[in-house]
């Protein structure tokens, strides 16, 4: 690509969508069971390193991807809210497991009852908790979704 | 494993919680409350477990807190890990430990309304909706 | 109130990490608060009780811009979970520490209220996520109090198999985590790693790798799959070679020891003030384990030590979770041996729902099976607790029935939330850098505490 010799054409929309998918950096919003699930993703057996998505950052800043691992309370709601308007664009979030899907068995006063009253949902990841293997599923399909999708979100 | 449940006067509760430390009940496993709504009076009942380590015995008291008021001595003197299990009964009962270093909300928000665990609060249950479901007239 | 003297004094401990400085930590019922040693008791007690109020009365020598409170979490990657801490900080010491909890609130009291006993264990299990099947074992166990029947044998010896291997996953996670936090990042690795041995063996058994649902009133939910023997074999040769592995890398490791060794000391004193039991009271000195004072579920069958350990520091606290792993691995090695025939459930009409086949044959299987599933079995009023010896102390569950199908009132007494309570005694007159270390060495699990 970088020789004179070798030309390699796409469209720059083309390109701008590769690039987001291929590294995608999520930030470390572990709340519960799932969390667990998250970092076991992350490690040995899974590898979600594989896609380049290892780097789990601690600074929204520096994160374009948002899982929302685990249940989320009336108390968290908040942080979790502005943990996301930290985030830069572009941005995308996951609903990991059943409890920030819909709040899941625990239809009470102390959960929101899914995580899209706060925050625009990407993808729902089913299970309670989903295994790595689903949370993957989860992550290949939003792959998709950023190379079919608009580059302008 | 048995234990002994002893019901204590609410006037007696501190000085008997006292005298269960100096027979060796090092440790203060367990507070919580249960909330007899309609069903006796008075309405609730704070329940404290104490654990002897050095003779391997275990201890429950039953104490009745007043309705007027709704107060119970703190037993974070004698006890400091009673510190957060008084507040989460404050939190989710309302019922107020005099004396206690820092009585505020520990599991719900500070401006929250309400005491979740009382048997006259709801649930919060909100009715699941289906989308593109048929309606029920 | 401190002078500067001390606080010179102190700073030569951080400086050269020698104990000659005159470094000790005054440990009283209330903890240990150094530079609150003149103040009135009172005054300890709200120390201790980690109110970081702003009013605070000031050192003379210290002025006011020395002091700053930090906030950290809830979202911070090394407080495991949604811990939130208040640190009030004099340079890079860690004065006094304010847990500020509730941001896992979930409200499964309540929620247990409204579940029949035989749907409680699912509930019970979301709480202490890494070691789920002793919230079963404990709702069960208390469950089968109030009913007043005794499960079968191989009912039991499950029970103990299945509990024991999650005590090895659930420390296999807390060294990794504690690992990642100090910055041994192979040791995350290693330990998740090892931890999927575990759990492919728990999703093979109850058909997930977290939140099983598998123990419940009356017994367990399923029997253990064919050939699980040949599996259970494959954990118990590996896990040891791996835990030697660990032990080459960190024990001796200049680097682990120096940022673990004399820091964050929680003496047996202050253990037994707040409450704390598990692996931290057995670090300080203290014998106290609930499988050998208070057995449950026939366990005091097994032969297996209590580690002890003296130091009553964070190396300690970790070093006595790698130690118990090994123990258990006996247990289970025990259990594998000795497990008896028999039924795995009670096999008690009104506790036990009929197989699945039955109901084509039998009206009244069919009877007791509706009348399970709908309603759900009865429970004599009374109450009861039990406390079973989870990873990370005594797990209790105290449960007020009154005569119906649901709990009156169900209570679970987290270790997690009277471990939390010492985290301001063991980060006062720290630095900084080490606060990280005496978190992990806690092994806090959020769900545990908010519940």
């Amino acid at each position: 690509m970088f020789s004179p010799d070798n030309i390699f054409t796409t469209t720059i929309d083309k390109a701008v969508r590769w690039s987001r998918t291929q590294s995608m950096w999520p930030v470390t919003f572990g709340l519960a069971c799932c969390a667990i699930e998250m970092m076991a993703a992350g490690s040995a057996k899974y590898d979600l390193a594989r896609y380049g998505m290892e780097v789990f950052r601690a600074s929204p800043r520096q994160a374009d991807l948002m899982i929302v691992a685990g249940r989320v309370s009336q108390k968290m709601a908040p942080v979790l809210r502005q943990v996301y308007d930290q985030m830069a664009e572009p941005k995308w979030v996951i609903a990991m497991g059943a409890c920030s899907s819909t709040g899941g068995m625990f239809n009470n006063y102390a959960l929101v009852q899914g995580v899209d009253h706060i925050v625009p949902v990407d993808i729902y990841v089913p299970g309670c908790p989903p295994g790595p293997q689903s949370l993957m599923h989860g992550i290949l399909t939003l792959h998709d979704k950023i190379m079919e999708g608009e580059i302008n979100r | 494993m048995s234990y002994e449940t002893i019901n204590v006067d609410i006037n007696q509760y501190y000085e008997t919680v006292e005298n269960f430390k100096k027979e060796g009940y090092e440790m203060m496993v367990d507070l919580t409350a249960v909330d007899w709504y309609r069903k006796k009076e008075p309405r609730f009942q704070v329940v404290v477990n104490l654990l002897s380590v050095s003779k391997n015995l275990r201890v429950i008291l039953n104490v009745n807190v007043p309705d007027e008021s709704l107060k119970i001595p703190s037993i974070c003197e004698i006890y400091p890990g009673a510190n957060f299990f008084e507040r989460e009964v404050f939190d989710m009962f309302g019922i107020e430990f005099e004396n206690h270093p820092e009585l505020t909300r520990i599991l719900m928000p500070d401006d929250w309304t309400g005491n979740p665990l009382r048997k006259d609060y709801g649930s919060g249950r909100i009715p699941v909706q289906f989308k593109n479901a048929p309606k029920v007239d | 109130m401190v002078d500067e003297k001390n606080i010179k004094e102190d700073l030569d401990f951080w400086a050269t990490n020698s104990e000659e400085s005159g470094w000790n930590i005054s440990s009283t019922d209330e903890g240990s608060q150094k530079m609150l040693e003149e103040e009135d008791e009172k005054q300890i007690k709200i120390q201790t009780g980690s109110d970081v109020v702003d009013d605070y009365v000031y050192n003379e020598e210290t002025t006011e811009d020395e002091r700053m409170i930090v906030n950290m979490g809830p979202q911070h990657p090394s407080t495991h979970g949604v811990l939130r801490l208040q640190v009030e900080l004099e340079g890079e010491v860690v004065r006094r520490v304010k847990p500020v909890i509730g941001y896992l609130h979930t409200g499964m009291e309540k929620t247990g209220e409204e579940l029949a006993y035989f749907q409680g264990p699912t509930n019970t299990t979301r709480m202490d996520y890494l070691s789920p099947l002793f919230n079963e074992l404990v709702f069960s166990l208390t469950t089968e109090k109030l009913l007043n029947i005794e499960v079968p044998e191989r009912a039991k010896a499950i029970r103990i198999l299945m509990t024991e291997l999650n005590r090895v996953s659930s420390h296999l996670v807390a060294l990794a985590t504690g690992g990642m936090d100090i910055g041994a990042l192979s040791m995350m690795i290693f330990g998740f790693r090892e931890r999927e041995l575990i759990l492919n063996f728990f999703e093979k058994t109850t058909g997930l790798r977290m939140n099983h649902n598998y123990i419940r009133p009356g017994g367990v939910a399923a029997d253990l799959p064919d050939n699980w023997q040949k599996d259970v074999k494959e954990i118990l040769k590996v896990i040891p070679e791996k835990l030697n592995d660990y032990d080459e890398m960190l024990l001796d490791n200049p680097i682990w020891q120096g940022r673990l060794k004399n820091v964050g000391i929680l003496t047996t004193e202050e253990c037994l003030a707040y409450g704390i039991t598990g692996p931290s009271l057995r670090a300080s000195g203290f014998s106290w384990d609930l499988r050998k004072t208070q057995p449950y579920s026939g366990i005091e069958n097994y032969e297996f030590d209590v580690p002890l350990l003296t130091d009553s520091d964070v190396f300690s606290r970790w070093r006595i979770k790698v130690l118990e792993i090994i123990e258990s691995l006996k247990i289970v090695e025990q259990v594998m041996n000795t497990i008896p025939k028999g039924p795995y459930r009670i096999q008690d009409k009104k506790v036990t729902p009929p197989p699945r086949k039955r109901l084509d044959e039998s009206m009244e299987a069919l009877i007791h099976h509706f009348k399970i599933y709908t309603e759900g079995f009865k429970v004599p009023p009374g109450e009861a607790y039990v406390a079973v010896e989870s990873p990370r102390g005594e797990l209790g569950c105290y449960i007020v029935s009154d005569g119906s199908s649901k709990p009156y009132r169900m209570h679970i007494r987290g270790p997690s939330f009277c471990n939390l309570q010492a985290l301001p005694v063991i980060m006062a007159d720290s630095p900084i850098a080490d606060a990280v270390a005496a978190i992990a060495s806690l092994d806090p699990v959020i769900g545990d505490v908010d519940r």
